[in-house]
C-alpha cells in the first residue's frame, strides 16, 4: 500500500451516489457553445464565420502558439453566434455558439488505424495536438506541450493519474471501469510516444473495481496498476509522484524535472481515440452529483452542451440551488449562471442547495497548526493567512506561498473558518500585479 | 466589417443573459470540516470531566466551591470585557469555560473564594483579553494565573487537604502534597528516604494531597486519550514532555537514589500530566509545527525537573510551561516543516 505520510485529509465522501451508475450519453443540446481557450495558453483562433455550416469533429479554432489547442465542433449545425459569453472561470470568454441541425453528422475522411505503436512518436504527437486534447483532470494543460518537454529533460516513467480524490467525482471512476482498454491503449501510446518503459497507472483504493479492470486490461503490458490509498489530495500531481515514485517535484519545477510525465485517465481515453479512431477531443465523462439535483449519474457530455441543458436533462434541481460546481468541492469552481458551458476539463457538475450551504464569519487565528499538519506541500497557511489579513502580501514571499497548490485542506480544517485558500489567492494575485508594475 | 458588428451584438446579448437561479459564489473549497472552535473547547471541557468528577470525590464540597466559582469569575470576565470594549460577546465559544476550568483545577481545595474570583478575572482579562482576545495571547491564561496567585498569595496558593472521599465521613484536614514533603527533606537536607516513598495505587487513581484536578493521573489519562482519540492535541507534547521529565529524575535516580526521587513518583505526582495533556497543548500559546512541539515539551520537561529538584519551588510544571510559552514565537519562526521539493532543488 503506498501512501502520504502525515498530510492531507480525509474529507467527507460522496461518491456512493454515483459510484455504481454506468455512463449515459446525455442527449444532444440543441446549441453548444464552445468557448477558444478551454486549456491553460493561448486561446485559439476562430476558423468560422457566422452562418458557416459544421460538421461534428470539423475543426472550428485553430491553436495558436505553442501552449495552445485548438477546438472543434462537437455537433453539426450552424454557426450563429461568435462572440463574449460566460466561461466557467467566472468570466466572459470568446466563443463560438452553434445551433444544432438534429442530424449531428460526421466530418467526412475518418480513418482507423490500427499500427499505431510502430509510428514516428513525431507524427502521434501532431495528431494528439490538432486532436485538442488537454488535462481532463481539470488543470486542462495541453496534452502535446507534456509530450514535449526539452532535450535536456530525460523522461522516464509515465503517471496515470486514477487517483480521482476529490470528494464526489466518480467519472474517472467510470471510465477506468468502462473502458479500461482505451485507457490502457492511450497508456502504450503516451510510453511509446515518450519512449519510456516505465509505466504507472495510480488509483485510489476505494476503487477496486477500477483497479481490477485496469490490471485485466493490463496484463501482460508491464504497465503497472498501483493502489495509493484514500486521502486528500491523492490525485494532486506532486502528490501522486511522491506517492508512487517517492521522489519530489523540485520546488518551482515540474514532474518532467525528474523525469516523469503524469496524465489524467481520462486523457489517455481521449489520447487512443484520437490516434486510433482519428476522433478529436469532443466529448468527456461528467460526474452530475449532489443534494441539489434530481438525478445524479455519470454522463457522456458533448463539449460546449450548456449547464441548464444538463440540468433540464437531469430532472431539474431538487429544491433551491444554493451552489453549482464545476470540478469536485474542494477545488471545484461555483457558477455564476446556467448559461456555462461544459468544457473538456469539467470532470463534475455539483449542485448544493441552501441548506446546504452555511455562510459564516470567520474567526481569528487560535495557531492551533491544522493547516499545517494538514498542508501537502508542508507551507505555513497559517502565516499566509495571517498576513492577508494584515495586507502585508509581500511577506508572504518568504514562506513560500507559490509552492502552494491551493488544494483546500488548509481552509477544511482550520476551526476559525478562515478563507484561506481565499487569502492565498488574494496574496499571489498583489504579487502578480506588483511584478507587472515593476516590470 | 459587418462580422465585427454582429459579433458585437452577440456579445451583448451573450452579457445581458440575467443569471437565474441567484447562486452563491465562494472561493473553493466548498466543502468543510466539522470542527470549530466551540466543538474544540467543549471537548476540552469533556475530556476535564473525569478529573473534576476525582477532585469532587475526594474533596467535596470545597472543590466544589472553587470550581463554581472559578468558572463563573472567567466566563462573567469575558462577558464583561466583551459587552465593555463593545465586541461581540462570544462565551458561546468555550475558551473563557476552558480556561476558568482548567484554573480551578490547579487551585488547592483550602483556596479562599476571592482567590477564585481574582485568578478568573486576571486570567482572562489580563493575560487574554488585553493581548487582543483568543488566538493572541502569548501565555496560557489559566496557567499564567494560577502563577500570578502563587507569587502573590503563597500562602493561600499552598493550602493542601488531604484526600476526604464523599461518604466516608472522614473530615477535611490540612496536609501536605507529596512534592511538598520531597522539598522539605531536600531542603533540611535530611535525605529524603520517607518523602520518596509513594503508595503507587493511591497515586494512580488520586488518593494523595495536591491541586483539585492534578491528583488523579487515571482521570486524566481517560480524558487525554479522548482528546487524542477526537485528534484535538497530538502526542508530541505530552510524550516529549513527560519523557524528558522520567529520563532526567531516571538518571538522577539512577546515580544516588537516596538524594533524588524515582521516576515514577515524578510522574504521579504535581501537575505533570494535567500539565503535559492540557496545559501545554493549549493551541495558542504551543508552536504549530509538529518539530516545534517536539522542541517545546522537551524544554516543558526539562525546565520542570529542574525545578523539582533544585528549584525554590517544589513543583515546576506551571513556571515551566509558561517559561516556555514565551519561546513558542522563536520556535516557530525557526523551526518550519521542509516544503515538498525543497531538498531536491539544491541537487538539480
Amino acid at each position: 500500500m503506498h501512501t502520504i505520510a502525515g498530510e492531507g485529509i480525509h474529507p467527507i465522501d460522496e461518491k456512493r451516489r454515483t459510484a455504481s451508475i454506468k455512463i449515459e450519453e446525455l442527449k444532444l443540446p440543441a446549441k453548444v457553445v464552445i468557448p477558444l481557450s478551454q486549456h491553460i495558453g493561448a486561446p485559439c483562433e476562430p476558423l468560422v464565420k457566422i452562418g458557416d455550416f459544421v460538421k461534428k469533429y470539423q475543426k472550428i479554432g485553430e491553436a495558436k502558439g505553442f501552449i495552445s489547442a485548438p477546438v472543434h465542433s462537437s455537433i453539426s449545425g450552424k454557426v450563429i453566434a461568435i462572440g463574449r459569453f460566460p466561461h466557467p472561470s467566472g468570466n466572459q470568454s470568446h466563443s463560438i455558439v452553434i445551433e444544432s441541425d438534429g442530424k449531428d453528422e460526421l466530418i467526412e475522411g475518418l480513418k482507423e488505424n490500427t499500427n499505431y505503436l510502430s509510428m514516428d512518436p513525431k507524427d502521434l504527437k501532431d495528431i494528439i495536438l490538432n486532436a485538442g486534447i488537454v488535462g481532463m483532470g481539470g488543470a486542462t494543460f495541453p496534452t502535446h506541450v507534456k509530450l514535449n518537454p526539452p532535450k535536456e529533460k530525460k523522461i522516464d516513467t509515465v503517471i496515470l493519474n486514477g487517483a480521482e480524490c476529490e470528494p464526489y467525482l466518480t467519472a474517472d471512476d467510470r471510465l477506468m471501469v468502462e473502458m479500461s482498454r482505451e485507457v490502457v491503449e492511450g497508456m502504450k501510446i503516451l510510453m511509446h510516444v515518450m519512449g519510456v518503459k516505465n509505466g504507472c497507472i495510480g488509483i485510489e483504493d476505494d476503487k477496486p473495481g477500477a483497479i481490477e479492470a485496469l490490471q485485466k486490461a493490463a496484463s501482460g503490458t508491464g504497465i503497472r496498476v498501483v493502489s495509493v490509498n484514500k486521502k486528500y489530495p491523492q490525485g494532486a500531481e506532486k502528490t501522486l509522484i511522491k506517492t508512487i515514485l517517492g521522489k519530489e517535484v523540485p520546488s518551482g519545477g515540474l514532474p518532467m524535472d525528474i523525469g516523469v510525465v503524469v496524465q489524467n485517465v481520462g486523457t489517455a481515453a481521449a489520447v487512443y481515440n484520437a490516434v486510433r479512431y482519428g476522433i478529436p477531443l469532443i466529448d468527456r465523462i461528467v460526474t452530475v452529483t449532489g443534494q441539489g439535483i434530481n438525478k445524479s449519474g455519470n454522463f457522456k457530455v458533448r463539449i460546449g452542451t450548456l449547464l441548464e441543458h444538463v440540468v433540464n436533462e437531469c430532472g431539474g434541481f431538487n429544491g433551491e440551488p444554493g451552489k453549482i460546481i464545476f470540478g469536485g468541492p474542494l477545488m471545484g469552481i461555483a457558477q455564476y449562471s446556467l448559461h456555462v458551458p461544459v468544457l473538456k476539463g469539467t470532470s463534475g457538475i455539483l449542485v448544493m442547495t441552501k441548506e446546504d450551504i452555511k455562510l459564516e464569519d470567520f474567526r481569528t487565528c487560535i495557531r492551533c497548526g491544522r493547516c499545517v499538519q494538514a498542508c501537502p506541500i508542508r507551507l505555513l497557511p497559517n502565516m499566509y493567512s495571517i498576513l492577508a489579513e494584515a495586507g502585508k502580501p509581500k511577506e508572504a514571499e518568504e514562506y513560500f506561498i507559490l509552492d502552494c497548490i491551493e488544494c483546500g485542506c488548509c481552509t477544511y480544517v482550520c476551526p476559525s473558518r478562515r478563507p484561506i485558500v481565499q487569502q492565498i489567492r488574494y496574496i499571489k494575485a498583489e504579487m502578480r500585479k506588483a511584478k507587472n508594475k515593476v516590470a | 466589417m459587418a462580422e465585427q458588428i454582429a459579433e458585437e451584438k452577440e456579445g451583448k446579448k451573450g452579457r445581458l443573459e440575467e443569471p437565474t437561479p441567484k447562486l452563491i459564489l465562494t472561493s473553493s473549497p466548498h466543502a468543510l470540516g466539522e470542527d470549530t472552535i466551540e466543538r474544540i473547547m467543549w471537548a476540552v471541557v469533556i475530556s476535564l470531566i473525569p478529573a473534576t468528577l476525582a477532585g469532587l470525590y475526594y474533596f467535596g464540597w470545597d472543590a466544589f466551591q472553587v470550581i463554581i466559582i472559578t468558572v463563573a469569575s472567567t466566563l462573567a470576565a469575558e462577558a464583561l470585557y466583551q459587552k465593555m470594549s463593545g465586541h461581540k460577546i462570544v462565551i458561546r465559544d468555550g475558551s473563557a469555560a476552558v480556561t476558568g476550568l482548567l484554573l480551578a483545577l490547579t487551585l488547592p481545595t483550602g483556596s479562599p473564594w476571592w482567590l477564585s474570583v481574582i485568578g478568573g478575572f486576571f486570567a482572562i482579562i489580563i493575560c487574554k483579553q488585553l493581548y487582543g482576545g483568543l488566538g493572541f495571547n502569548p501565555f496560557n491564561p489559566a496557567l499564567m494565573a494560577r502563577v500570578f496567585l502563587l507569587i502573590a498569595f503563597p500562602l493561600h496558593m499552598t493550602r493542601w487537604s488531604v484526600p476526604h472521599p464523599l461518604f466516608t465521613g472522614i473530615d477535611a484536614k490540612t496536609g501536605a502534597t507529596p512534592l511538598g514533603d520531597l522539598q522539605v527533606a531536600r531542603l533540611t537536607g535530611k535525605g529524603i528516604g520517607e518523602a520518596a516513598r509513594l503508595n503507587l495505587f493511591d497515586a494512580f487513581i488520586g488518593n494523595i494531597g495536591g491541586s483539585i484536578g492534578e491528583i488523579s493521573a487515571l482521570a486524566l489519562l481517560i480524558g487525554a486519550a479522548y482528546l487524542l482519540y477526537k485528534q484535538y492535541i497530538t502526542w508530541h507534547i505530552p510524550v516529549s514532555m513527560i519523557g524528558t521529565v522520567m529520563v532526567f529524575s531516571g538518571i538522577f535516580w539512577w546515580i544516588e537514589p537516596a538524594k533524588y526521587a524515582n521516576p515514577v513518583f515524578h510522574l504521579l505526582t504535581g501537575g505533570l500530566i494535567i500539565g503535559a495533556f492540557f496545559m501545554a497543548t493549549d493551541m495558542v500559546t504551543c508552536p504549530v509545527t509538529l518539530k516545534g512541539q517536539l522542541l517545546f515539551g522537551f524544554g516543558c520537561g526539562l525546565i520542570t525537573i529542574i525545578i523539582r529538584m533544585w528549584g525554590g519551588y517544589p513543583e515546576g510544571v506551571s513556571f515551566a510551561i509558561v517559561l516556555m510559552n514565551i519561546v513558542t514565537p522563536m520556535i516557530d519562526r525557526y523551526i518550519r516543516p521542509v516544503r515538498y521539493g525543497a531538498i531536491k532543488k539544491k541537487e538539480a
